[in-house]
């Protein structure tokens, strides 16, 4: 591997006539690293990953992907990168089985398709069709799909929306196995706890604009701060901000109880996506 | 080179499996003109003269549904599912796409022109095509140039919903027409106007031609002509406006 990055972006812009969706946004993405782009609807994360991706010219600024310029669309750049989009579909009378087989004939070294299936949970569904599978097996096959001609750099258009708990634990593993491979991969997601599961490097995106980058420990999120809260014995709201939600219930109930009282109104939350921001922007 | 061609190969298997697995498509694509057929056929029983004129004119109308309706429908349809921005993003040349679903339209019409000429044979009392060298290549040409339109109309079609509203807004008053002004003598000058300068009727005239009446392609130069720019408008509409996603909600 060499040792140039797997992405290069400079001074990224996209206008869609007045609106600019992307306002001057640099990104690099080592060969290897998982790097998330965390932000809400409409920051202009899918924009800058379809710009990446070939589907969308840029504006302005310098994008690298693998060494080639996306908006070319080169056949070789598309048979190394694999591609999950956030709306992608797919005929309604093909099997997965023959879905992923018609896929991996693109490549010149696409993976066992058997293997795949299995990876991706749809060892069960290989051979229904497509219309008759659930939204999540569908975003697996998504997945599926994007793996099977086994690229050097993936792309995940939030992955995970709309999946139960489970279903994104099991994404997780997979990503984590892709990486465990040596796969670079870019993530988009509006999930907090999905870029600090996952990513290496998380850029925080919003208005076309990165606020802050770097390792999802270093930009403070969630460093801290499970938020406790309840009402007090004169009915005012208690806030309280701790790393270890656990003794700080137990000592807050166990106080309560002593006394005889309830806590009226407990709840521990996690910080949202909107907390970073604010934390974000209020620094700055 | 050779790869783009084993691609489009590839692609136009997956056309022709896809095709024959959806039950709707296969219908209203395939079996509704041979249905107009075997009715017309019916209704005007031992009447040739009228049976001259249906053969052809039913032979015209597969043309337009296997090329224009069908793929109408079907850009639309993958367009708006996200099967189209999908292929987009795979490694597979444009070209290599194109050539097999239009390689896999033509199939259809194909197989529906050579199901005309045997019951024209077999049941309606025509015989083999005089000119089958002239009929293959106005099916050609029919192709090239309702293929092109129907591309060009999925444009228009903003949604998967109202597709069968505006195909058959176009689709309808074309086919009545054409049949209207080439089984009439005494249409009024203006629909045959009309009718001259849409595609289908000279397609039927010339069809009608090479199956019937035995004349050569030399003798339908005009209808040559209005075919041919309707091809090249469609073609450049095609091209120029073509998505690859979904304009819903855009």
């Amino acid at each position: 591997m060499s040792a140039t990055p797997a992405i290069e972006v400079g001074g990224l812009s996209k206008r869609y006539g007045e609106y600019e969706a992307v306002r001057g946004i640099n990104i690099a993405v080592a060969r290897g690293e998982v790097f998330g782009l965390l932000g809400p609807n409409g920051a202009g994360k899918t924009t800058t990953v379809e710009i990446l991706e070939g589907y969308r010219t840029r504006s302005g600024g310098e994008v690298t992907v693998l060494g080639h310029d996306p908006a070319v669309r080169s056949l070789e750049l598309r048979r190394r990168i694999g591609i999950v989009l956030q709306a992608g579909g797919i005929y309604p009378h093909i099997t997965p089985r023959e879905a992923l087989t018609y896929w991996a004939g693109f490549y010149p070294h696409p993976r066992n398709v058997g293997e795949v299936l299995d990876l991706a949970g749809l060892g069960g569904q290989a051979d229904t069709r497509t219309r008759r599978l659930s939204g999540g097996q569908l975003r697996r096959l998504d997945l599926a799909m994007a793996l099977v001609g086994d690229p050097e750099l993936i792309f995940l258009d939030e992955p995970t929306t709309g999946f139960d708990p489970e279903a994104r634990r099991a994404a997780w593993e997979t990503i984590r196995s892709l990486r465990d491979l040596g796969k670079t991969i870019l993530l988009t997601t509006h999930y907090l706890e999905e870029a600090q599961a996952l990513a290496d490097r998380v850029a925080i995106v919003k208005d076309g604009r990165i606020l802050a980058d770097g390792p999802p420990r270093e930009l403070g999120v969630g460093a801290a701060h499970y938020r406790v809260a309840y009402r007090g014995a004169g009915g005012e709201l208690v806030e309280r901000e701790t790393d270890d939600p656990t003794t700080l219930l137990h000592e807050l109930t166990g106080e309560a109880l002593a006394r005889g009282e309830r806590l009226q109104e407990l709840s521990v939350a996690r910080p949202t996506l909107e907390d970073v921001y604010l934390e974000l922007t209020s620094d700055a | 080179m050779p790869e783009q061609i084993v691609l489009g190969w590839r692609q136009y298997r997956l056309e022709r499996r896809m095709f024959w697995r959806n039950p709707s498509a296969a219908f209203f694509n395939f079996l509704l003109p041979l249905l107009f057929l075997a009715a017309g056929g019916a209704i005007l029983s031992g009447n040739q003269k009228d049976l001259d004129k249906l053969v052809p004119s039913i032979a015209g109308l597969s043309v337009m549904t296997t090329t224009f309706t069908a793929l109408a429908y079907n850009i639309v349809y993958l367009r708006e599912r996200g099967v189209l921005k999908r292929i987009r993003g795979a490694p597979l040349p444009t070209g290599s796409y194109f050539a097999g679903v239009a390689a896999s339209a033509f199939t259809n019409t194909a197989l529906q022109i050579a199901i005309v000429v045997l019951a024209g044979r077999s049941l309606f009392g025509i015989g083999w095509p005089p000119e089958p060298l002239s009929l293959v290549a106005w099916v050609v040409i029919g192709v090239v140039a309702f293929a092109a339109l129907g591309v060009a109309f999925a444009h228009a079609i903003p949604n998967f919903e109202s597709t069968a509203a505006y195909v058959n807004a176009v689709f309808l008053p074309v086919v009545f027409l054409s049949f209207f002004v080439f089984d009439s003598t005494s249409a009024p000058a203006f629909l045959k106007t009309i009718a001259d300068a849409l595609p289908l009727l000279p397609l039927i005239e010339g069809l009608s031609g090479a199956m019937v009446t035995g004349t050569e392609l030399g003798e339908h130069l005009d209808g040559l002509a209005v075919i041919a720019l309707w091809a090249a408008i469609g073609t450049y509409l095609a091209v120029r406006g073509f998505s690859w996603e979904r304009t819903e909600g855009r």
